[in-house]
């Protein structure tokens, strides 16, 4: 695999991408992830209800592949029930450390599928799953806030 | 000791013969491209005669030192001991106790903050470092600070990237009780004025600390030339295994004060319910120690000097760093870090290429096998205080030529386009 497989042409393109790096107007979750190790920081912005996430935006910066990532993650989430974005975080998970790209994850992750190279770079897997571990962290949070009180 | 051939005899060695030591310089990626490594800031690459050497020691003569009284021990013993005196001789210690092995600079750094700090800092004293200062030598007086109500103050640096005698002047004061500074800054490669800043320290009755862990392979560090109280450094940076640290402080300081880490070795008698200190330097070399490591740094002093010595390894740095340096400031949309002057700068140069983040950088210059270190440094207060939150650093040792910069050039100039940015 050359270097030119993992900086491909939609990589370069969505890491400058500014149609999905704004601030909602009224977001219900706002929610930082950060790599400290290389500054990589992006803030999620998202606008749900109960079973949908209807809108969904961001602000950061950091390398081109954490950038792409999170651009690429939001163009596939957005209007997504939150189930099948969990879905779509596992099989991004699945791909970026295993390597897999199989036909239902070119189906499920459709663009971000262009990221399955950075497999082969294991210091930069970091970058690639910043925004969805953020997004992940960000529907653990919600879930608890909407779990009905057991007190 | 183990020699191998071209290492016995002392002379100024060229740069071919120099590289002909280090066996992993010649070797090659999966797709044949050969390797680049200009990560030497981070860790250098040892030369066969350190490795021999401490293969050596654990073939032929492996005991735990100071304890058995067989002739293996003996040897280990010899070995480990006569460590501590080549390295005192390579930095002009006064002897062999002055100097203490520890894992690396930063554990000497914290011995000596733990050690001197919470014995001889008291609310109102202050610490001062400089802006520029690895975590290692950083954190450390954060945490001393914290700890006895002492403050934490900076040297700031000019336009130029350097802390100028007047800026020394302004902050170092009668409450000043340490000054810890780096001999070379391991991101913008420059020195602060030592001479000054040890004269200004001494004036006001403080102690100076020096963070030589990325000079001593540059630079000669003659501890008592610099007037310096407390220095300390890491062998892997300076072509001898990881594991392997040194703090020399002036025997007097390290005399008085209590031990850091205590157990077995560093006493002298143990009762019950109390203990006393074995001699210097034991005194701060609690349990089993890195004998291997020991002997490694021992023979990497022993290798740099049968090169030419520190001082000619600094004269064919200048010119790779010359090299190095006009080439990068004649690449357009390039940043340098720090002072302009070639001449100023040992073994570093930090830079970002417009648009594209410094670890995008580096994993492009990777893909042809051309080693470099990118992120913060270890240094996020410097890079903080610079308006960046990441950068570039090539940096170099001995052993790198013109082609190293060459075809370090030659991959950075692809970063931009395939990001998709201009030429």
């Amino acid at each position: 695999m050359g270097i030119e497989d993992i900086y491909t042409q939609i990589i370069a393109e969505k890491s400058r991408s500014i149609a999905n790096r704004h601030h909602l107007d009224a977001p219900t979750d706002v929610v930082a992830g950060k790599n400290p190790t290389c500054g990589d920081e992006i803030t999620l912005e998202i606008d749900r209800d109960s079973s949908t996430i209807k809108d969904i935006s961001f602000v950061g910066s950091g390398c081109a592949i954490s950038q792409a990532s999170t651009s690429m993650m939001i163009d596939l989430v957005r209007g997504k029930t939150i189930p099948e974005a969990r879905r779509a975080i596992e099989e991004f998970h699945a791909m970026i450390t295993e390597g897999e790209l199989t036909d239902e994850t070119m189906a499920t992750l459709q663009d971000a599928c262009a990221l399955s190279g950075v497999s082969h770079m294991p210091a930069r897997v970091k970058c690639a799953v910043l925004p969805w571990h953020t997004l992940a962290h960000a529907l653990d949070e919600a879930e608890g806030k909407n779990a009905p009180s057991t007190h | 000791m183990s020699t191998t051939s071209g290492s016995a005899a002392s002379h100024l060695a060229t740069r071919e013969e120099i590289i002909a030591e280090f066996g992993i310089l010649s070797q090659r990626s999966d797709e044949g491209k050969r390797l680049v490594y200009l990560d030497n800031g981070a860790t250098t690459q040892r030369p066969d005669y350190v490795i021999e050497a401490v293969s050596d020691f654990y073939r032929t003569m492996n005991a735990n030192p100071h304890r058995g009284i067989y002739t293996l021990a003996e040897k280990a013993t010899e070995a480990y001991d006569s460590a501590h005196g080549t390295v005192a001789r390579f930095i002009n210690a006064g002897d062999a106790g002055e100097v203490v092995f520890t894992r690396n600079a930063s554990e000497s750094l914290n011995l000596i903050a733990y050690s001197w700090g919470a014995a001889n800092l008291r609310p109102g004293d202050r610490i001062v470092i400089t802006i520029a200062e690895h975590h290692s030598n950083l954190v450390p007086w954060q945490q001393v600070a914290a700890r006895t109500g002492a403050t934490l103050s900076y040297l700031y640096l000019d336009a130029h990237g350097d802390v100028t005698d007047e800026e020394v002047d302004r902050v170092i004061d009668e409450h000043t009780k340490l000054v810890a500074v780096t001999h070379v800054s391991n991101v913008l490669g420059t020195t602060p004025p030592i001479a000054h800043i040890v004269e200004a320290a001494h004036g006001k009755g403080a102690l100076v600390v020096l963070d030589a862990a990325q000079s001593v392979p540059h630079l000669k560090v003659d501890v008592r030339a610099l007037d310096v109280d407390f220095a300390a450094f890491s062998g892997h940076k300076m072509y001898s295994p990881f594991g392997i640290g040194v703090l020399y402080g002036r025997r007097e300081l390290l005399e008085s004060m209590p031990p850091f880490l205590t157990g077995g070795d560093m006493i002298e008698e143990v009762t019950e319910q109390g203990a006393t200190w074995a001699e210097l330097p034991s005194k701060y070399e609690a349990g089993t120690q890195n004998a291997g490591g020991a002997v490694g740094l021992a023979a990497a002093i022993e290798w740099i000097g049968s090169m030419g010595g520190v001082e000619h390894f600094g004269d064919l740095e200048r010119e790779t760093m010359d090299y190095l340096y006009h080439a990068l400031s004649q690449m357009p949309h390039i940043t340098i870090y720090g002072d302009a002057d070639a001449a100023h700068r040992h073994g570093v140069v930090s830079f970002n290429v417009d648009d594209v983040h410094s670890h995008d950088i580096a994993s492009i210059l990777a893909a042809d096998n051309v080693c470099i270190r990118a992120g913060h440094h270890c240094a996020q207060p410097l890079l903080h205080y610079l308006g960046i939150s990441a950068c570039a650093r090539a940096s170099i040792a001995v052993y790198n030529t013109h082609e190293d910069v060459d075809d370090l050039i030659e991959s950075l100039s692809k970063t931009r386009g395939l990001l998709g940015y201009g030429n």
